[in-house]
């Protein structure tokens, strides 16, 4: 992991001090509300429907188990004993009181973390695929260049007060578990033509209003110049983003504009006229960040495990979790383990202070003190011995973390909604929790398979409702909540944007809607075929149908 | 006829949803709110709302629409509704503001 060095240290410092003097000048009305609000929302401070809301960057969503611990101790002693971990892989405290953030942000500082850049129309924290280091289909770790992308976005002076946020992703293996078609800048590492790695880019994805495929503005891109390359599109989009409608300010809506072919001719003629070697990262200070990151020391074990094989044959319920979030590792006798945030019943994503603590003590027994917060709002060890899953399991079950449903109707994305958020214009949360009533008999959701389920509370589609295979967004239609179902969104490769299926339903009918339109999908899939497959080869006609019938 | 109002923001210094009640006083219970018959007594219920903003006791006033219902006030929206229980969706099979 990256470790601060004195420089990180002294600038994390400084900014917790600064926005100590400003949150102590808006008590004592030296500030007023308007002249604060910008200043706390760069610190990640948001006012929302209950309380204030603070949002804590989690880089590319790594964590120790010592700053997860410190999470939790936060969570505790200044907010409601809870958070929530969200599609950007960091965590937001809901219930915390302004007059206690600059000890919240001290605290945070002390484990080498902070608040800064999420929120603000600037660079937010660079996502990254989950398993980065462990997957066996990795060809390259990508944190290493969500970190070099972080220290030259925080703070950059060009890039502070961009027309709208922008988002980056990086995934460094042949499957995207990063979702990166639907960033602002979504970066694959590839091989190039002599088989070297570099970057394949995309541009232009989005969600929110008006969803986009991010499309490829560089097929590959040499390692060494992904500051520069970056940079350039930063800049062809600060120059001419739109900043007088924020609903069209996203650099998506640009790239669609001009055209893709218009906007990488923007781009190449700025990258050329750049003086690269100024820009692009010194090859010794890359060396230096890539050290953090080298991967534990795991020697090779047995890949097979006599007493986890005993135990998955008498051990329903575990085999069935295994079978589910227990990932295959890049070296023998080991895996990722993912933790489920999802457990029927409770909110997507939310994890208790205690719940935070045991898993960072399980970080430390079993996974070489790192754990992962992924997109789709859960936890994961990546480097488990295989022979202590069992263990893990064990130690996860009484605390109800042992949900097996990873990757299944029931690891739903669903954002805070209504409950929470003064945007949203619809509850999510409960609905979440009706689905999860509905298919809690792990056979049904065993007998479905794979399916992606994302919720929003609103078109700003914080729950990624889009690239749902099954998408629901909620909408206020004369002040009653309706849910609007989409179908056929995929965040993989391939990505696409789900398509309207009907007219809205009411909250009550949303779980046999999704009851419909599951055995509508096991009706007419073929052997083996997941519910993409059956509805890119069927269409909408039979999915209408049986939810509208004759309507 | 125009509905009643209650006047609705957030204390400042920790962000909690609270309602103007007598004497300029702020309550979290919206139980103990001031209810504005008409417009000008919503306008009256401002103005004290307003000075609260300058003595920065709250952010964000509002006033918000009512009904009374056996006397006791009733938030109109969902939106209102969840703001005035003040709940967590910590607690496992927690929904009580029916869906």
């Amino acid at each position: 992991m990256y470790r601060y060095d004195e420089f990180d240290h002294a600038f994390v410092r400084d900014r917790v001090a600064e926005f100590k003097d400003q949150v102590e000048r808006r008590l004592s009305g030296a500030l007023n509300e308007e002249e604060f609000r910008p200043l706390r929302l760069r610190n990640g401070l948001y006012l929302q429907l209950h309380a204030y809301m603070l949002r804590i960057a989690i880089p590319y969503g790594v964590l120790s188990s010592r700053q997860l611990r410190q999470l939790a101790m936060i969570a505790r002693t200044w907010d409601r004993g809870y958070g929530h971990f969200t599609t950007r892989q960091n965590l937001q405290l809901n219930w915390v009181k302004l007059v206690d953030i600059p000890d919240v942000l001290a605290a945070l500082a002390d484990v080498e973390m902070h608040c800064i850049q999420t929120s603000g129309n600037c660079v937010r924290n660079v996502t990254a695929d989950p398993y980065a280091a462990a997957a066996v289909d990795e060809l390259e770790d990508p944190r290493p260049w969500c970190e070099i992308l972080r220290q030259w976005s925080t703070l950059h002076p060009e890039f502070s007060w961009l027309p709208r946020k922008f988002k980056i992703a990086i995934s460094g293996a042949a499957e995207d578990r990063a979702a990166t078609a639907f960033h602002d800048i979504g970066l694959r590492i590839v091989k190039g033509p002599n088989g070297e790695n570099g970057f394949r880019v995309l541009v232009g994805g989005g969600m929110g209003r008006i969803p986009y495929v991010g499309q490829e503005i560089r097929s590959f891109l040499p390692k060494e110049h992904l500051l520069s390359y970056i940079e350039s599109i930063l800049r062809v989009y600060n120059l001419f983003g739109r900043r007088d409608n924020i609903h069209k300010a996203r650099i998506k809506i640009l790239v669609n504009a001009l055209g893709i072919d218009k906007f990488r001719e923007e781009v190449e003629a700025d990258w050329e006229a750049t003086h690269k070697s100024a820009v692009d990262l010194p090859e010794d200070e890359k060396r230096r960040i890539m050290s953090y990151f080298a991967p534990p020391d795991l020697p090779p074990r047995p890949a097979r495990d006599e007493a986890v094989a005993a135990r998955r044959a008498s051990d329903p319920a575990f085999a069935n979790w295994y079978k589910h979030n227990v990932l295959a590792h890049r070296v023998p006798g080991y895996a990722s383990v993912v933790i489920s945030l999802k457990e029927p019943g409770r909110t997507p994503g939310d994890a208790s202070s205690d719940a935070m603590d045991l898993v960072a003590d399980l970080t430390e027994r079993f996974g070489h003190d790192e754990v992962r917060v992924n997109y789709t709002q859960n936890l994961v060890l990546p480097h488990v011995a295989i022979a202590d899953v069992p263990a893990l399991y064990d130690a996860l079950v009484p605390a109800d973390l042992a949900t097996g449903n990873n990757e299944l109707l029931g690891d739903m994305i669903c954002c805070p909604g209504l409950d929470y958020c003064n945007l949203a214009n619809a509850r999510s949360i409960p609905i979440a929790k009706e689905i999860a009533k509905r298919f809690e008999d792990p056979s049904r959701q065993e007998e479905i398979g794979q399916l992606r389920l994302n919720m929003s509370g609103c078109i700003n589609a914080c729950g990624h409702h889009h690239s749902g295979n099954i998408g629901i967004l909620g909408v206020d239609k004369k002040g009653t909540e309706l849910y609007q179902i989409t179908l056929g969104g995929n965040p993989k490769d391939s990505a696409s944007v789900g398509t309207i299926i009907g007219p809205g339903f009411r909250a009550e009918a949303v779980p046999q809607a999704i009851d419909t339109i599951v055995d509508t999908y096991i009706e007419n899939r073929d052997e083996g075929e997941s519910f993409l497959e059956t509805w890119r080869r069927v269409g909408a006609a039979p999915f209408k149908e049986a939810l509208y019938g004759a309507r | 006829m125009a509905k009643p109002n209650v006047i609705t923001a957030n204390r400042l210094t920790d962000g909690v949803v609270v309602y103007l009640a007598a004497e300029g006083q702020w309550t979290e219970a919206i139980a103990n709110a001031q209810v504005a018959e008409g417009e000008e007594e919503t306008k009256a219920l401002e103005t004290i709302a307003e000075n609260a903003v300058r003595e920065r006791e709250v952010v964000g006033v509002y006033p918000m629409p009512v009904a009374l219902v056996d006397g006791a006030v009733d938030p109109l929206s969902v939106r209102e509704r969840i703001r005035a229980a003040h709940r967590t969706t910590l607690t496992k099979d927690w929904y009580d503001v029916p869906l």
